[in-house]
């Protein structure tokens, strides 16, 4: 019985001494990486921070609540260009706006980067609430028609609204603001929230909402009231991330948010695993990386035997393969609906070599 | 006779459900007195689970009032229903089924933990404290009913009997003072049936419950009910005693045949 006992309190501490290695090891690889990777690879890396941003804030609408939502690019436009707008000095703004001037309110508000990224979360979340509050009393189908439906509503709007958004001609020369730092502490403080959120009696009202509607209401869980908070916060992420996503990049326009971005989103959410916080991220890294590394495929090739031309969009075929390999095996995604934990990575090497674990 | 009226648990007057040109309960008129223990009977189709969803509010009647004390509850949504003390279960097993024992147990406290979203995620203080509080109470309940060693288990994995318990005790954390359960001895044998009366018999002492329940087979209600009202075609053709009603020609009619 003593050694039982002994086992759990030696095996607690352990696992927290781990994460808290490999997250002491993690920012000092951002160091290095910030310091001593070049402009490229450094941009890669802190890609893969807005991806982790964006797909567990899409995770949480259709992994825990169980809402199927198209229309995250939307939010991420609204976030892009409220803190663009409230973040571009009035010379910048003037260099931009030579077809239609901007409107005069907007001209000399230049405020700083923090508060832009609040302001431009909150403006989103008000986006998301306005179209969640009668969007949500549908289901399934006709609520992913719906979402996809006000996301392109949204892009178009922004297209339109020439004196606020410079329309077609996009927003250019934003403030580089998306530093390695900015991007990987919105990512850590995300999947905190994210952590913390699930494991509130708010998670497992959204997490019920998920399993079983009828049920959820009957054990008296105001239903509509959850699903609009998921979607009010899942809107605020997705224009936190839009917003470093433009600050990254330092140009936006309106084309830049279509379906396309949002799928890209989506196919990370799935291939990670829906309902999973640490399926998101390592699918976020993985195939942010995997969307640079395999950039060779649409270039021309020489393979000796045959020569193939420049085919812009092969790489998008090896994601459609994964995901129909990952549909087909595996249809829960890469983690299901379990998270990370130290044991479990324990186990796969348990299982591999029975006894080389044992000394873990 | 005053004082019974007072004592008046959960009642409807002129309970009328139609979908399109189907009646499916027409003119239901219930009382159930505190600490009762009723039953609504009638064969298949009979509307007795519309009733439920009407008392519920899963559906808005057609005509009708529900009361419950001196309450109008009538078309009020399901959870403002429940915050009012009135839980239910299902007929066919609808527990969270991504979720542990404890887990489907603490959804049902989220009402009485009532934080904003914000205290909830920043795990405030004020938070902790009835999340703690939620967390010893539903481990409590389990453990009352003899399922504290299964609180880790993934609620859809537990034998199907033991599942049945489980909504039951769900329904429990609501803190309800009327507990409706649709078919509770659904796909159980016999003994099994008789097994799960004595437990509600037990819940409605130990918790001081009245309890409305639908039940499919007549003999596993007689022995639990004090009084019970039979449904067919949504008409409702008796109500009374077991033993009254056991002898009541309309009701062998609707559930024999007669020739």
């Amino acid at each position: 019985m003593n050694a039982v006992t002994q086992k759990k309190t030696i095996a607690l501490p352990r696992n927290r001494l781990y994460s808290i290695i490999a997250i002491v090891a993690f920012i000092l690889f951002a160091f290095i990486a910030d310091r001593f990777f070049d402009a490229f690879t450094l941009r890669v890396f802190n890609l893969c921070a807005i991806y982790i941003v964006l797909a567990l804030s899409l995770n949480l609408l259709n992994g825990f609540t169980g809402l199927f939502s198209l229309g995250h690019a939307g939010f991420m436009a609204v976030g892009a260009y409220v803190s663009a707008l409230l973040t571009m000095s009035p010379q910048l703004k003037d260099m931009n706006y030579f077809l239609v001037p901007i409107v005069p309110w907007l001209h000399n508000v230049t405020i700083p980067f923090l508060p832009a990224l609040i302001i431009a979360g909150l403006v989103a979340a008000l986006v998301g609430f306005l179209i969640g509050a009668p969007v949500l009393r549908l289901r399934d189908d006709y609520l992913a028609i719906a979402t996809l439906g006000f996301g392109e509503i949204i892009r178009v709007l922004i297209t339109n609204a020439q004196p606020i958004t410079n329309g077609a001609q996009g927003l250019k020369g934003l403030p580089r603001f998306s530093t390695t730092f900015a991007v990987w502490a919105v990512a850590g403080l995300m999947i905190l929230f994210m952590v913390l959120l699930m494991r509130s009696s708010y998670g497992r009202a959204m997490k019920a909402v998920r399993d079983d509607e009828l049920a959820a209401e009957a054990m008296g869980i105001n239903v509509f009231r959850v699903k609009v908070t998921s979607f009010t916060v899942s809107s605020f992420w997705a224009g936190v991330g839009g917003a470093l996503l433009g600050h990254m990049i330092t140009t936006i326009d309106p084309k830049m948010f279509t379906f396309m971005l949002t799928f890209n989103i989506l196919l990370i959410v799935v291939l990670g695993g829906i309902g999973s916080i640490s399926g998101s991220v390592i699918s976020a890294v993985v195939v942010t990386i995997l969307m640079e590394a395999l950039r060779f495929l649409d270039e021309p090739m020489n393979l000796v035997i045959f020569k193939t031309e420049g085919m812009p969009g092969l790489r998008m075929v090896v994601f459609s393969i994964l995901l129909m390999v990952m549909i087909i095996y595996r249809q829960r995604g890469l983690m299901g609906n379990e998270e990370f934990s130290w044991d479990m990575l324990r186990g796969l090497f348990v299982k591999k070599g029975r006894k080389g674990g044992d000394h873990v | 006779m005053s004082e019974q009226t007072s004592d008046l648990m959960l009642s409807t007057s002129h309970l009328t459900m139609k979908f399109g040109g189907l009646t499916a309960v027409s003119d239901f008129n219930l009382e159930i007195r505190k600490n009762e223990i009723v039953g609504l009977i009638g064969p298949n189709g009979a509307g007795k689970t519309t009733a439920f969803n009407v008392i519920t509010g899963m559906y808005r009647p057609t005509e009708g009032r529900v009361l419950f004390t001196d309450r109008d509850i009538t078309g009020l949504k399901p959870h403002s229903i429940t915050s009012l003390g009135v839980a239910r279960t299902f007929q066919n097993i609808r527990l969270f089924k991504e979720m542990s024992v404890l887990e489907n147990v603490l959804v049902a406290c989220h009402m009485s933990i009532n934080t904003g979203i914000f205290g909830a995620t920043l795990h405030l203080p004020g938070y902790r404290a009835r999340e703690s509080e939620a967390r010893r109470f539903s481990m409590d309940l389990l453990g009352q009913v003899g399922l504290g060693h299964l609180a880790y288990e993934k609620g859809t994995s537990l034998p199907y009997g033991q599942q049945r318990r489980l909504e039951i005790v769900r329904a429990l954390a609501t803190k309800p003072k009327i507990l409706l359960l649709d078919e509770p001895a659904a796909g159980m044998n016999p003994q099994e049936s008789f097994g799960l009366m004595d437990f509600i018999r037990k819940i409605r002492d130990e918790f001081d419950l009245t309890i409305f329940l639908i039940e499919h087979h007549m003999q596993v209600v007689m022995g639990v009910c004090e009084r019970m009202y039979v449904l067919d075609y949504g008409v409702t053709i008796a109500h009374g005693d077991p033993a009254s009603i056991q002898k009541d020609p309309k009701v062998i009619e609707a559930y024999l045949g007669v020739d």
